[in-house]
């Protein structure tokens, strides 16, 4: 790696291959463009190309993508947030609740939740700040506390677990739930930019971004890594580790009744139904996108594309002649190929960096 | 400026954990521009001290004067705003950040305004990369580097100008030569002798005699939480200072119980 001529590129222009690789997040894209390939060749027949096969596995990842993020804040300052998985279906029964049997504005409800989701995140926030018990445990706790108050809560107050939401007007459907499309021309010459994508695939699309300009771009995001990196040392050069630790918590709890909120837009329906299966997609979103799971280190776009690259094995298999069967394994296999992929990467960033000026 | 008075100074202070006396009527004083080390061997409590030095403990009894005056922390902030900088081994430095963001973790330099305030990259790196240098590291040239990629004694270095960057008067040095190889540790040791010839004040805390002797003005021996003996450059012998370390015990009678 120590090629004169590669350092001479950086040294002119800024940039080369092997700058390309020292971004965190080359791990996380290369991974996508390999199983992106993979499955556009063995899913071609069935159209896993086409506008309306992207959208099945866009709308999956945006959800997963939506909570992933957040979780990755806090996976890079060195916690965990198990406890999304009842978050998503508190935030959907708050807002069903809140329209359906209160009677209130739907934007008026989607405060009232996010409220109380923000609410659950600092006191997860406080717990592990306060307790220095692992946020692991504290999460695993606060997950069936909460999974315990939806369904209890919504006994009470509505006598049901199922709730529906009537359409909620077109402009409030279409901010939250609902499908958009966009078609160029008509008849013959119609081009598909996309079709049938859940309003969830937008709101990740800005989310991610805002959360990239939070990480990357803002001081705070320094914060963030450098608390994941050492938070004794984060302490002691005057960050505010607690609090910065406890917006972390209402942030993915906020993210995560968001995810609830929209699915009970665009299904006219609230579940309880805990979601344990997104707990571990959110967490292999990240762990796929190269953050580090002992902190420190990781990108938003890394986790965008962790989170495609999700959502097409976790779909893909559909558009394959693969027997369907092999999903789990493929998603393990994933894993743990992207987990050692990104070993690679992260020396690479490190040690190439170093042989760089002898 | 008053080259008398000592920047910080310990007055018989005690400190004890319950009814566990750790450091027993401890007196020390450091000028401007002078090193100080402190030596003792593992449980002699060095650490304590250190942490009381750095506002982590306070003393139980006696006090602490800085330029003179009285002062107590509460916190290590208090004494970070004092000007009273402690750099661990490693310490204050993120493997996988880059040298420009550790450089200023917590104290980013920042462009815009408001809300849309961005962390300036570009001034980080040049002020991080010109201050490590000032301070002898040359190898240091990218401010994108990750700090991982560094080795021990330049991590160490990168810590110690930071804290002098940001206005440090006070260096408290926690072993930071103990896992070092010999010529990564006497780059450390240069930037000790650096620090001090910008007139910081240098408490510099080992166990290695050779490293103590190499830049220290003002030695103090710490045995089971007293000062065992308090003396200045010249007045011992290298041996006369590892057998104080030892507990009064000769190096020769140790090497003889181990039969050597």
């Amino acid at each position: 790696m120590a090629d004169p001529d590669t350092t001479e590129t950086t040294s002119k222009d800024g940039f080369s291959l092997l700058s390309l690789f020292r971004r965190p997040e080359a791990g996380a894209a290369a991974g996508f463009i390999l199983i992106f390939v993979f499955f556009s060749y063995f899913g071609w027949e069935k159209n896993f190309l086409t506008p309306l096969g992207s959208s099945t596995w866009l709308n999956f990842a945006s959800k997963v993508g939506i909570i992933a993020i957040p979780v990755g804040f806090l996976m890079i300052a060195g916690e965990l947030d198990i406890s999304v998985g009842a978050m998503i279906p508190a935030g959907g029964i708050v807002l069903a609740m809140s329209v359906g049997l209160y009677e209130m504005n739907i934007w008026v409800g989607v405060i009232i939740s996010l409220a109380i989701c923000a609410g659950f995140g600092f006191i997860n926030g406080m717990l592990v700040t306060r307790t220095n018990v692992p946020s692991l445990i504290v999460t695993l706790a606060t997950l069936f506390v909460i999974a315990g108050l939806n369904a209890y809560v919504s006994k009470q107050l509505a006598g049901t677990t199922q709730h529906s939401l009537a359409d909620v007007g077109v402009v409030s459907e279409f901010i939250m739930g609902d499908y958009h499309s966009l078609i160029l021309g008509d008849g013959d010459s119609k081009f598909t930019i996309f079709r049938s994508l859940q309003s969830s695939f937008f709101i990740w699309l800005i989310f991610a971004i805002v959360c990239g300009y939070i990480l990357h771009v803002s001081p705070w995001g320094n914060w963030i890594f450098a608390m994941g990196g050492d938070q004794e040392s984060a302490r002691n050069a005057g960050i505010p580790t607690n609090r910065l630790k406890i917006a972390l918590f209402m942030l993915s709890a906020m993210a995560a009744g968001l995810v609830g909120m929209t699915e009970a837009v665009l299904a006219n329906t609230a579940s309880t139904t805990t979601q344990f299966g997104m707990i571990f997609n959110s967490i292999i979103c990240v762990v796929v996108g190269g953050v580090l799971l002992t902190g420190g280190f990781g990108t938003v776009t890394g986790t965008v594309f962790g989170t495609l690259t999700f959502g097409i094995v976790f779909q893909g298999i559909n558009f394959t002649t693969f027997d369907k069967d092999l999903n789990m394994l493929f998603i393990g296999v994933l894993l743990l190929v992207a987990v050692l992929m990104n070993d690679s990467f992260r020396n690479w960033a490190t040690s190439a960096s170093t042989s760089k000026k002898k | 400026m008053s080259s008398n008075t000592p920047v910080l100074e310990m007055r018989n202070v005690d400190k004890s954990f319950g009814p566990i006396d750790v450091l027993h009527d401890i007196s020390l004083k450091v000028n401007e521009g002078e090193v100080l080390c402190l030596l003792g061997d593992n449980g002699a409590g060095k650490s304590t001290l250190i942490k009381t030095l750095s506002g982590v403990h306070q003393p139980t009894r006696g006090e602490m004067l800085m330029d003179g005056k009285p002062v107590s922390f509460n916190r290590p902030k208090d004494a970070q705003d004092m000007g009273i900088a402690t750099v661990h081994q490693f310490g204050g430095t993120y493997p996988l950040m880059s040298v420009g963001r550790n450089f200023f973790a917590g104290a980013e330099p920042t462009k815009g305004f408001g809300p849309f305030r961005i962390f300036d990259r570009q001034k980080a790196n040049k002020i991080a990369v010109e201050q490590v240098q000032k301070f002898g590291i040359t190898r240091i040239t990218d401010g994108d580097r990750l700090v991982g990629g560094l080795s021990g004694g330049e991590r160490q270095s990168l810590a110690i100008a930071r804290a002098v960057y940001f206005g440090a008067r006070v260096l408290i040095l926690d072993e930071p030569t103990a896992a070092l190889g010999v010529k990564q540790a006497a780059h450390v040791l240069r930037i000790v002798n650096e620090a001090k010839r910008r007139g910081l004040a240098v408490i510099f805390i080992t166990h290695q005699v050779m490293h103590a002797m190499a830049v220290g003005d003002h030695f103090a021996v710490l045995i089971r939480g007293a000062i065992a003996a308090d003396f200045r450059k010249g007045d011992k012998s290298r041996e006369e200072i590892a057998d104080l370390m030892a507990g009064g015990e000769s190096m020769a009678d140790l090497e003889a119980s181990i039969g050597v």
